[in-house]
């Protein structure tokens, strides 16, 4: 059978191979492997056979840890089996993989090498994972490219059956596993002939089984563990050999050769360079060009890491070596440097020791870190190793890629050194995520890849964002193979998606001269070249650029595509690049959208072609004259008022030139400043909301639901109106505990998404025009300037004071700050706005312990937070741990600042003479139940302070900086549902069990939001998530009702579109409470597939149907002798199909097995009853008053 | 021997009862249950123009959006292997029908504009129906829409679909046209084989509350039969083509009224879906009663005889009727 070319990413190549070749396939989403997993369970799901006929099962677990025990256990009981994990998901799999090997178990790990959370979390690609696991005793095989890694998989998968010792395959993160490159797709022949079935035999007959019993998983002791442990030997020390025996039977097989240690460069090299996976693949290209120049450079590919073969690596290794660099994508801090390093220093002094090396005296050897988080390696860094090794004395220990001005570690490089062939077309476009530019871009590399000759390569970087997020898309294509594993500098076109982005982003620097610049142009292309900024026309006039323009938002708008300018903007780039004649192109676009869209119905695929057809009359190739004639100039990155971390640091970071930011521009300890977001104005919204003070109610529902808290409100002394702006609006306050004031409603312009959920819980309409609110979308270009102006000019107005009122009401709450703004989430998020009411409620005084998920992302992702502070420097204070420990992480929190209460009151009572009787006493009893408590007891803190000021003894010292714990803080846990009801359940159970006053807020999404929607325990009978393709079949769990059954937990079930009332008081009862409080908060998410904007109509609906009962159970009522469970939702008024059928998770199954559909959604509504009366059973219990004397 | 038979579009139908189109036929183990109560035919629900356009376009907007804007989540969803959002669960269906049924099944698009949706209709024939029924369902709110132009499209989109088929085909239509028999006759030139009166229009209600346009459906009753009779009674005779009344078919007597106006068979939903199919058996037997009480020997007998060809007032459906009808409300008023 011939082999396919097809174009896809090392992910899905992997995952190929690794699903044939198994039976059991246990997965957990985690970046950048989640996608091996989909594929796997995709296949499943459509009842793909493996190569032996029959389809695996997938099977997905509760953490990476569980994954691995699961497949500890498939393996033992005689499976097939593999998973896929990356960075902390291979570190929960560590214990295993030691008993996996130990016991000498046949498996591949695949593993998409990324950086391990340290300082910071990274979701990026370096060898920090793997480099982790290199002592479990897993052979590790390394892939350099997507095809490699498709090869490598195959090569692993028949290796370990042989050598009996476990693999883990791995391959750059992101780099490789999402790039999209053309790779040749090895066929089922290829694979079962790769695949020795004897040893699929043997590896059965080693289970475990009843009918020829054995034990395994002893415990030993001193007389023969150690013994035990060496048995082992000789399955490694065969292990080279048997990898390097399959390698050589693939190429028989597919013409491709490779070798465990694998020397590319001159015979005679005196300098060569170590490395492993994409990186290798770049120097060995740099090393081509040098060799080109005359100079005598090689590169040795080590491509199995474990076991390290000495004898491999000397063999390939020319005597002629003077000096060696080694490439480490890691970093071991104290270490005498990093694992490769260690290893080459370690073989070559072996093969000198007993004389197998190629040389008598030892090269020189130094070790090098680069890459890490995917941090680029290009031909110009690799140049600069070399280079370095010309040097007499090079640099041990050196980074590459970065400029350490600390520790002057860093290699200087030249950044502009361009190596490619010129034959190799380059292109570059920047997009929005929501204008769909990196899918057909994705599908632009497909048809190049697949309907030409070329060769093609695609790659796409993305800002953190996941609202208005930027996209950079860097495609190659050419009649030579691509080897280029990293980002574009030069490119022959560029292209800009967003005319906004003119202003923000230097994009034409990109452009090669003469290169084409095409423009999604808003203005004709009469106007606009005057609309440009300076730097743009320069650099157009400078490198005599040819210039398109096209506005594809009017063709986009006209043939009913919305804001996604994908395929036009498309078709124009192929129009342009002339890659494929034009008619052809355009017949394959229309091919490719016929095959993407086809199944999703005539009317999708017809309104794709219709942009096709129209997008090229909308075409202009624009003629310029040869000097500047703006008088628009770019914008700064942030504004002069930041402060200069801002400006400095983030700013660079928020113009994409992170990269340039040398070393001692970062924090030491991964410690940033807060309140930073308000700097960061991204002006993404196309409409904001505008308010009509005349039909307002002053509610405060609109703010209370705002996810990104832009609308604002404040009640203010009229007076202070005398310098307002004069489009600035106000009306007379209606709130009785501050009468004859002013209020306001305002909205920040450039920090607005434009989701309109304000508008949607407005409940006041105009009564002359019923389509009006009291808040109404409107344009915002033309308005922005003014309400920037009249943002500021209520920024000014100070903070109501929170001691003059209860925030007991929606409406009184909205007056307190928010210590939550602008974050990048989703527009019209359904996190958002409950972790913004706890910022106002208790920001000014609470720690965060924040699980890994999109509230870690959209709360703590550099460049800037939403995490905020008030006038007075205070606010939340915020950490991200990890994914699976968050409840045990926050627990820590509560139980320090316990300790210190308590020692801090003890020390209070040692100094009480000095500090006063009275004071001592009052600090003591402080009533801290409200804002007015609160400051009384922040008063008090701050005497004490003063009272000791001069009091140099130790303890007296202690108490001074341990004082302020003696105001009330609020401990809040939050994450969602993959974190509370999966991989951190055990942790949450123990912490809520524990009994200490600890706040636990689920924003429940009922999937794996941040990963792209995967089912957790908690997403719903009958609702379609990745791993749950044909809806899942079971119900969600019922995480409240666990931790009801302790007995003393605060729980409560809210969802704010419902009952806004409700939640503000779950959330006051949860802090009042002096225990443990859950509060699980429906989330809307953009994973159900709604209109976002009617969110808090799908809340109502989840509750009007049963499926979201909302209650309270307050431990405290029982001793009043109530029923601690209060029902705050009516008996369902709505069939829960009504509900679900409105969201795209539930109506696709419905439109895709409609059987099953049927089938899930009659026991899902069963499901609701069933708990309704549950509950409702349990609220009715009579309770009775604790008896004193008893 | 009273005979019930009668036929419609050139169907042979064992009684006058059809059921109309409605939620009804949405599963073939109902229709099934309708044909062992003694239903004569079924009429499917209708395939909707909008719908299968706005199923597809929203499915594809809830799958796409956000999509490849962020690292760690190029999708969403699960990309399924197929979607029903075009007619195919609609075909499969009539199908299914056709196979577990002896009656006669009949299609039904809803639509308005003439575009490529009409080919369903072939599709809805190679499904295996037996017939055609096209519902046009259109609310003009553009001002300058003049009305002859409407009725153009109209007659246009008959044509159309009468090209794309040989099955019979009825037509649906609405009762507001300036000149009900002329279009009628329209309808029927441009090859309709029967026509059904009429389309139900589900009127929005407001909710003074909260200012909201509330849509509303309400289920038919007896008293919602005068206009389809009186337009059948004048009809009947008129024109060459099968005539059906639908909307406010109740009870026995309703039946009669509108086979006496010239209806070769009625059409029933509300009836069915309040009562269930037992009703079907319950209104047949009825029917039979009636007949044999009153003397009534087949449904051909009794067919049009009111009509207003037939009954001795022929002006008791025109405008001097309507002069009386308000004089006999002269003498109620109290004040």
């Amino acid at each position: 059978m011939p082999r396919e070319k097809v174009t896809l990413d090392a992910n899905e190549a992997v995952a190929d191979i690794a699903y044939k070749l198994s039976e059991v396939i246990a997965i957990f989403p985690i970046t950048p492997s989640s996608t091996m997993g989909e594929w796997a369970d995709q296949w499943a799901g459509a009842k793909l056979p493996n190569l032996w006929g029959t389809v695996p099962s997938v099977v997905e677990m509760q953490s990476e840890g569980g994954a691995a025990g699961a497949v500890h256990g498939a393996l033992q009981a005689g499976a097939l089996s593999t998973t896929f994990t990356a960075s902390q998901g291979l570190l929960l799999m560590i214990p295993n993989m030691f008993k996996i090997a130990g016991e000498l178990t046949a498996t591949v790990f695949h593993v998409s090498a990324r950086a391990l959370a340290t300082h910071a979390l990274s979701i990026y690609g370096d060898h920090s994972d793997v480099m982790a696991a290199r002592s479990t005793g897993f052979a590790m095989l390394t892939s350099r490219s997507v095809q490699e890694a498709h090869d490598m998989a195959l090569i692993a998968h028949a290796a370990t059956l042989e050598a009996r010792v476990p693999f883990v395959h791995f391959f750059d993160g992101f780099r490789t596993s999402a790039e999209v490159n053309k790779i040749e797709r090895l066929t089922n022949d290829d694979i079962r002939a790769m695949v020795e079935e004897k040893f699929v035999t043997e590896h059965r007959e080693r289970a475990l089984s009843p009918d020829h019993p054995v034990l395994r998983g002893t415990a030993q002791n001193p007389d023969v563990y150690f013994q035990g442990r060496e048995t082992v030997n000789p399955f490694y020390a065969a292990t080279p050999a048997i990898v390097q025996k399959y390698m050589d039977k693939f190429a028989k097989i597919a013409g491709r050769s490779y070798q465990v240690m694998e020397y590319f460069g001159a015979k005679d090299a005196d300098r060569v360079v170590v490395a492993m996976c994409s990186g290798a693949e770049t120097a060995e290209e740099t090393a081509k060009f040098l060799m080109n120049k005359g100079e005598k450079v090689g590169v040795l590919t080590v491509r199995l890491y474990r076991p390290f073969s000495v004898e491999h690596f000397l063999k390939v290794l020319p005597a002629t070596v003077k000096k060696i660099a080694v490439l480490d994508r890691t970093k071991e801090p104290g270490a005498t440097g990093e694992p490769l390093f260690q290893d080459v220093v370690a073989a070559i002094a072996e093969g000198i020791t007993n004389g197998t090396a190629p040389f008598k005296t030892a090269p020189v050897i130094i070790g090098g870190r680069y890459g890490l988080s995917s941090k680029e390696f290009t031909p110009g860094m690799a140049k600069a190793v070399f280079d370095e090794l010309k040097k007499d004395t090079p640099k041990g220990h050196f980074t590459v890629g970065i400029n350490d001005d600390l520790t002057h570690s860093s290699l200087e490089y030249d950044a502009d050194l361009d190596i490619e062939s010129p034959k190799t077309v380059r292109c570059v476009f920047f997009g929005l995520g929501a204008d769909g530019t990196v899918g057909a871009n994705k599908n632009s590399i497909k048809i190049i890849g697949e309907e030409t000759d070329n060769n093609a390569q695609g790659y796409f970087y993305y800002d953190s964002k996941k609202s208005g997020s930027v996209t950079i898309s860097h495609l190659r294509f050419g009649p030579e193979p691509i080897r280029a594993p990293y980002l574009i500098r030069k490119a022959n076109f560029v292209a800009c998606h967003q005319y906004s982005f003119l202003e923000r982003f230097d994009m034409t620097r990109y452009a090669l001269p003469g290169a084409v610049f095409l423009l999604n142009s808003i203005y004709g292309p009469e106007e606009v070249w005057d609309k440009l900024p300076q730097e743009v026309q320069k650099d157009i006039i400078a490198k005599k650029l040819k210039f398109y323009t096209i506005d594809a938002n009017e063709v986009a708008q006209k043939t009913g595509m919305g804001g996604r300018v994908n395929t036009i903007m498309q078709t124009c780039f192929f129009a342009i690049s002339g890659v494929l004649p034009r008619d052809l192109a355009i017949a394959e676009i229309k091919k490719s959208i016929k095959k993407t869209y086809g199944k999703r119905g005539e009317a999708v695929v017809k309104q794709n072609f219709d942009a096709v057809d129209a997008a090229l009359d909308h075409l202009h190739e624009i003629k310029y004259p040869e000097k500047v004639t703006s008088k628009l100039t770019r914008r700064p990155s942030v504004s002069d008022a930041a402060p200069k971390f801002v400006k400095d640091v983030l700013g660079q970071m928020i113009i994409f030139e992170g990269d340039e930011l040398p070393v001692s521009a970062m924090p030491v300890d991964g410690t940033f400043p807060t309140g930073t977001s308000q700097w960061e104005k991204r002006n993404i919204a196309l409409e904001i909301p505008v308010w009509d003070p005349g039909t307002c109610i002053q509610c405060g529902k609109c703010s209370f639901v705002c996810p990104h808290a832009v609308i604002r409100q404040k009640v203010y002394d009229p007076a202070l109106l005398k310098n307002a702006p004069a489009t600035f609006k106000s009306v007379d306050a209606k709130f009785k505990e501050m009468p004859g004031t002013k209020f306001t409603i305002q909205v920040s312009p450039e920090d607005c998404t434009g989701c309109g959920l304000c508008v949607e819980a407005c409940p006041s309409k105009n009564k002359a025009d019923p389509s009006l609110k009291a808040i109404n979308m409107a344009e915002q270009p033309p308005i922005r300037e003014q309400e920037n102006v009249n943002w500021d000019f209520f920024l000014s107005l100070p903070e109501v004071d929170r001691t003059a009122f209860q925030p007991t009401t929606v409406k009184n709450s909205q007056l307190l700050q928010p210590l939550f703004e602008f974050s990048g989430a989703c527009g019209g998020c359904g996190e958002t706005p409950y972790i913004k009411l706890v910022s106002q409620l208790f920001g000014d005084r609470m720690v965060v312990a924040n699980a890994t998920g999109c509230t870690s992302i959209y709360g703590g992702n550099l460049p800037t937070t939403p995490w905020s502070q008030n006038k007075d420097g205070r606010g939340p204070a915020w950490s991200n741990s990890l994914f699976e420990d968050n409840a045990e992480f926050g627990l820590g929190m509560r139980l320090t600042i316990d300790k210190q209460t308590e020692f801090a009151q003890e020390l209070l009572k040692k100094f009480a003479g000095q500090i006063g009787d009275s004071l001592v006493s009052e600090i003591l009893n402080a009533d801290q139940s409200t804002d007015a408590g609160i400051k009384a007891q922040r008063d008090r803190v701050d005497a004490l302070k003063k009272k000791l000021a001069d009091n140099k003894d130790i303890l007296a010292r202690q108490l001074v900086s341990i004082a302020d714990v003696l105001v009330k803080k609020s401990v809040w846990i939050m994450g969602g549902d993959g974190w509370a009801y999966d991989i951190g359940y055990g942790g949450l159970d123990h912490v809520l069990a524990s009994g200490r006053n600890v706040n636990v807020l689920v924003l429940d999404t009922e999937v794996y939001s941040n990963t792209g929607g995967q089912a957790s325990k908690s997403t719903p009978r009958a609702a379609v998530a990745k791993f749950a393709a044909r809806g899942k079949g079971l119900p969600k769990k019922d995480l409240g009702m666990i931790a009801m059954a302790y007995g003393y937990v605060y729980v409560a079930r809210v969802a704010m579109g419902s009952n806004d009332a409700q939640t503000l008081k779950a959330f006051l009862e949860a802090d009042a409470y002096n225990g443990p409080s859950l509060i699980i908060a429906y989330s809307h998410c953009i994973n159900h597939g709604i209109d976002m904007r009617r969110g808090l109509d799908q809340q109502k609906a989840a509750v009007n149907s049963g499926m979201w009962p909302l209650y309270r159970y307050n431990p405290a009522l029982v001793d009043e002798g109530k029923n601690p469970l209060l029902i705050d939702s009516k008996d369902p008024t709505i069939p829960v199909s009504e509900y679900a059928y409105k969201e795209t998770r539930y109506r696709m199954l419905l439109q895709s097995d409609e059987a099953r559909a049927e089938m899930l959604m009659k026991e899902v509504t069963n499901d609701a009853a069933k708990r309704w009366d549950l509950y409702k059973s349990m609220a009715a219990i009579e309770y009775k008053a604790k008896n004193p004397e008893s | 021997m009273i005979d019930l038979t009668t036929q419609y579009l050139g169907l042979e139908l064992n009684n006058p009862l059809i059921a109309s189109s409605s939620p009804l036929s949405k599963k073939a183990d109902t229709v099934k249950k309708m044909e062992d109560a003694g239903i004569s035919a079924v009429v499917m629900y209708s395939l909707f123009e909008e719908q299968i356009t706005h199923e597809s376009l929203a499915l594809n907007y809830f799958l796409e959006r956000g999509t490849h804007s962020f690292a760690e989540a190029a999708t969403f969803f699960p990309d399924l292997d197929h979607y029903n959002v075009g007619p195919e669960e609609y075909l499969s269906l009539i199908q299914k029908i056709k196979s577990s049924v002896s009656i006669p099944v009949i299609g039904s698009l809803n639509g308005i504009s003439n575009a490529g949706w009409v080919r369903y209709a072939r599709n809805i024939e190679q499904a295996g129906a037996d017939a055609l029924e096209l519902n046009m369902y259109h609310i003009p709110t553009d001002v300058d829409l003049a009305g002859r132009d409407l009725e153009k499209d109209y007659i246009d989109l008959v044509k159309e679909i009468r090209k794309q088929v040989r099955i019979p085909l009825a037509v649906k239509i609405s009762p507001f046209f300036t000149s009900i028999p002329y279009m009628a006759g329209k309808f029927v030139q441009s090859g309709a084989n029967g026509l059904v009166m009429f389309n139900r229009f589900f009127q929005p209600d407001f909710d003074i509350d909260t200012l909201d346009v509330v849509p509303t459906l309400q289920l038919s009753t007896s008293n919602d039969l005068r206009l389809p009779l009186r337009w059948t009674a004048i009809l009947y005779g008129r024109i060459k083509a099968d005539l059906a009344i639908t909307g406010g078919v109740h009870t026995v007597e309703d039946v009669i009224k509108s086979i006496m106006a010239g209806a070769s068979s009625v059409m029933l939903a509300s009836e069915i879906l309040e009562k269930g199919t037992r009703r079907i058996t319950e209104l047949n037997s009825q029917l039979l009663d009636w007949f044999e009480k009153n003397e009534y020997q087949s449904v051909r007998q009794m067919r049009g005889s009111m009509s207003q060809q037939n009954v001795s007032d022929p002006a008791a459906f025109e405008r001097g009727n309507y002069m009386k009808a308000l004089t006999s409300f002269d003498n109620r008023i109290l004040v």
